[in-house]
């Protein structure tokens, strides 16, 4: 019997959703066959069999959410009995287990909560106690009157003196980590791990003083958890629709309160003359228009610029890492697509060395196969440089938000016609305004707008784009 | 606003609702002549006279089956089992009757009576006189079963119990006719006796936060809710541990929401109890906890119970086997030092 775990199908995946099963069990199962699809935080990816034979049990059900490492189905030969139940909460204490190993049907508590009317205003009358009454008064009996060792031992929780006595071995006996519900439940809201925290509770428990003390002191999240609300719960009103979050979703709005919360953003601004590109591109597009060549779009040039530009002035194409700064060797530049999902940002990596052409080809592809889900991680890993451009909506100039660990991203507006001073004259000139986001801990001004310098002068003299 | 005993806002209320209604009537052992083992229907029978203030034989499954079927013909009986202990001799009567009727004829006759018993040992009154069976009658559906700790809540549940139209078993403790209370609706000189208008009913189903705190939730219900608010009064002046008391009240329906927000908020609990440790009220606030608040606890909860013994006559031992204030406080310790608490605290 083999089991079929979640795959870590990302860089920054912490755990997938299963979408659908295709196979379900009793089916049979050749090694390579697509079981299930997994929407993970950037794409929805196949799930393949490793193993032949038969889905014997599918452990997570479509919709529910499995951390990476965690069974998900259990292929088997067809003969061997279904397995018990998918894994509990894996973190119960051996102590625990051990008390608990049969474990009764759960109740239907919901049964009775709904007998149960709305707490009303508790009353507030206080109960006072008489002097002389008959509460509590052998609470002075001293210890050594009690009759025998059965009767003395009234208050306390025997099921937890048992397991304390079976339980003696240690903080991970079998394996796992004893921590308390609450201190996991923190743990997991905050994406720490668990393993790095020294227990102080019995046996070794972590509590949640522990995990508390922890992020006190600056215990870095892992990547993917949520990040805490950064405001009040907001209450649905009449008529409204709650919409439970992807995990793309999720992804976006951690990444971009992490990096407006952490990076000091400041923004340069300027306008170039793109009369000139605008009549490359449309010579461009006129001698290829038969000759099966991909359309090539501004924003394409404008890709070609940034990464020829980034040579220029390569300060820009930095990653702040706290206690250094990484120079980035090869130029990747990262361009925003924007799909029904949302936002996600395929690569083109070496931009610098690739032609416009080639260029485009890419980022045609990987803005076809970012809205139809399926990006490979390699398709959006590994960008050192982000462009983004909302120019097609007729947006004039934007701030964008830097994608982090990246130290600049360029906003890139709408190209329009305006009258400006032109070789003496008034002229309407094609005219194109780029907002450079820079992370000021990695990066001062006069870095940026050296950068600016070097990629305006090569957009208002494109032919450079083409050598 | 008066302070008065929770015997008196018994006798006062009973008084009150057979004014208000003249179906009320009530039957038991003693309780006109004698005016009740515990005076509870002191004056009741010169006030109503025979017809509605029934002395009955030594006979419990006999009147408990009479006020069933008097109850299903429009009276709306009071009976009174002069202890806890006595009333399984009624059991059959109501688990098979009482709490089965409504449902077995499909909703055309109901039972509005409601069964008054004291519960709890400590009086020296030995093995066989000394019981608390709340768990039992909880266990069963078609019943409901309160068990109120003070004498406000005694009236405004007693009120809600005569007024409802299910069998209600209502659990009041031997220990407590004698505590004192502030009661709201009913003046020094008994007078207004709710007559006002601003009579306080309690609902049947809702729990009690008779104290607020943030370190630990205090769950209990009759008479260790008591203990439990005097405990955490104590721990709070002298110690700074902020505990939250949680009275229970009605065992069914159970008020499930208020008990699991109070852990969510506290990620603590003890539940406390002066029934036997196994099987009890205790085990399902506990399983109604860890359902509802798993996510949100720091430490095992703890039970605080009485010894699984027949509770002995000799004072010594009997005081022994009942939960205290101490022990209550050892739990209450216990807890918060397995979860870290000691280490934030000055003391």
């Amino acid at each position: 019997m083999a089991e079929v775990t979640m795959p870590r199908l990302s860089d920054t995946m912490e755990e997938g959703t299963i979408s659908s099963w295709l196979k379900q069990p009793g089916d049979s199962v050749s090694k390579g066959d697509v079981i299930a699809q997994i929407e993970t935080d950037k794409a929805t990816m196949d799930l393949t069999a490793f193993e032949a034979g038969t889905l014997q049990e599918i452990l997570a059900p479509a919709g529910s959410t499995v951390p990476i490492g965690q069974p998900v189905a259990r292929i088997g030969n067809g003969k061997a009995a279904p397995a018990a139940k998918p894994q509990e909460a894996p973190a119960n204490p051996p102590g625990a287990e051990a008390t608990q190993s049969v474990k009764p049907e759960t109740p239907e508590a919901k049964a009775n909560v709904g007998e149960a009317p709305e707490p009303t205003a508790s009353p507030d009358q206080q109960p006072t106690l008489a002097a002389g009454t008959e509460l509590d008064r052998g609470s002075a009996t001293p210890r050594s009157a009690t009759p025998r060792a059965e009767a003395s031992r009234n208050a306390t929780s025997r099921a937890e003196d048992v397991a304390s006595r079976e339980q003696a071995a240690g903080p991970s006996a079998n394996g796992k980590t004893r921590a308390s519900p609450m201190a996991r439940h923190i743990a997991a809201e905050h994406g720490l791990d668990l393993a790095g925290i020294e227990g102080s509770g019995p046996q070794g428990r972590i509590i949640r003083a522990d995990v508390e003390a922890a992020l006190a002191s600056g215990a870095r999240p892992t990547d993917t958890e949520a990040p805490e609300p950064a405001s009040e719960p907001v209450a649905a009103g009449e008529g409204d629709e709650r919409v439970p979050l992807s995990q793309m979703r999720r992804t976006i709005a951690r990444r971009m309160a992490d990096s407006t919360r952490t990076v000091p953003h400041f923004f340069l601004t300027t306008t170039l003359d793109a009369t000139p590109l605008v009549a490359l591109r449309k010579q461009i597009l006129d001698q290829t228009a038969d000759s099966g060549a991909p359309r090539i779009s501004v924003n394409d040039l404008i890709v070609k610029g940034v990464a020829l530009a980034i040579r220029k002035a390569p300060d820009v194409n930095v990653s702040f890492a706290e206690d250094s700064l990484i120079r980035h060797k090869r130029v990747n530049i990262g361009i925003a697509v924007a799909t029904d999902r949302g936002l996600i940002v395929p690569v083109v990596c070496d931009a610098d060395t690739k032609s416009v052409g080639q260029i485009s080809r890419e980022t045609r592809d990987l803005a076809e196969r970012a809205s139809a889900g399926k990006l490979q991680p390699a398709d959006y890993s590994g960008g050192t440089f982000t462009v983004s451009n909302l120019g097609m909506f007729g947006v004039e100039q934007f701030n964008a938000v830097i994608n982090p660990p990246e130290a600049a991203i360029l906003a890139v507006g709408a190209i329009r016609k305006e009258p400006v001073e032109w070789q003496g004259e008034i002229a309407l000139r094609e005219r194109l305004t780029l907002t450079l986001s820079v992370d000021h801990r990695a990066l001062d001004g006069a870095t940026g707008a050296k950068y600016l310098q070097a990629l305006k002068s090569l957009l208002e003299q494109p032919m450079l784009l083409l050598v | 606003m008066a302070l008065i005993t929770y015997r008196r806002a018994l006798h006062d209320t009973l008084a009150e609702e057979m004014r208000r209604d003249p179906s009320v009537v009530l039957m038991g052992e003693e309780i006109g002549k004698f005016e009740g083992s515990y005076k509870i229907t002191e004056g009741l029978l010169k006030e109503f006279g025979p017809d509605r203030v029934m002395d009955t034989p030594i006979a419990e499954e006999g009147f408990v089956g009479a006020a069933i079927g008097a109850a299903m013909l429009g009276l709306r009986p009071v009976v009174e089992i002069m202890t806890v202990n006595f009333s399984l001799l009624a059991l059959d009567q109501m688990i098979n009757h009482a709490a089965k009727i409504h449902y077995m004829f499909g909703g055309q006759s109901k039972v509005p009576m409601v069964l008054r018993t004291p519960e709890g040992g400590g009086q020296q009154l030995a093995a066989t006189h000394s019981q608390n069976f709340s768990s039992w009658y909880a266990y069963v559906p078609g019943l409901k079963v309160v068990a109120p700790a003070t004498p406000a809540d005694a009236r405004g549940l007693l009120k809600s119990a005569i007024r409802d139209d299910d069998p209600v078993v209502f659990l009041e403790n031997l220990a407590l006719y004698n505590t004192r209370g502030e009661v709201s609706d009913i003046t020094e000189d008994g007078s207004s006796n709710g007559r006002h208008g601003d009579e306080r009913v309690i609902p049947i189903g809702t729990a009690a936060v008779m104290k607020e705190g943030h370190d630990l939730t205090l769950v209990a219900y009759s008479r260790m809710s008591v203990v439990a608010l005097e405990v955490a009064r104590r721990l709070e002046q002298d110690q700074g541990i902020s505990c939250e008391v949680i009275d229970v009240r009605s065992l069914r329906p159970l008020d499930r929401p208020t008990l699991i927000e109070s852990v969510k908020k506290t990620s603590r609990c003890v539940v406390v109890e002066e029934d036997w440790y196994s099987y009890g009220v205790g085990a399902e606030l506990v399983a109604t906890i860890q359902e509802g608040a798993f996510d949100y606890l720091d430490a095992p909860i703890k039970r605080v119970a009485q010894a699984e013994v027949p509770l002995p006559y000799a004072k010594v031992m009997e005081q022994a086997a009942l939960p205290k204030a101490q022990n209550l406080v050892d739990a209450i310790k216990a807890t918060l030092d397995a979860s870290g608490y000691r280490a934030r605290t000055v003391r």
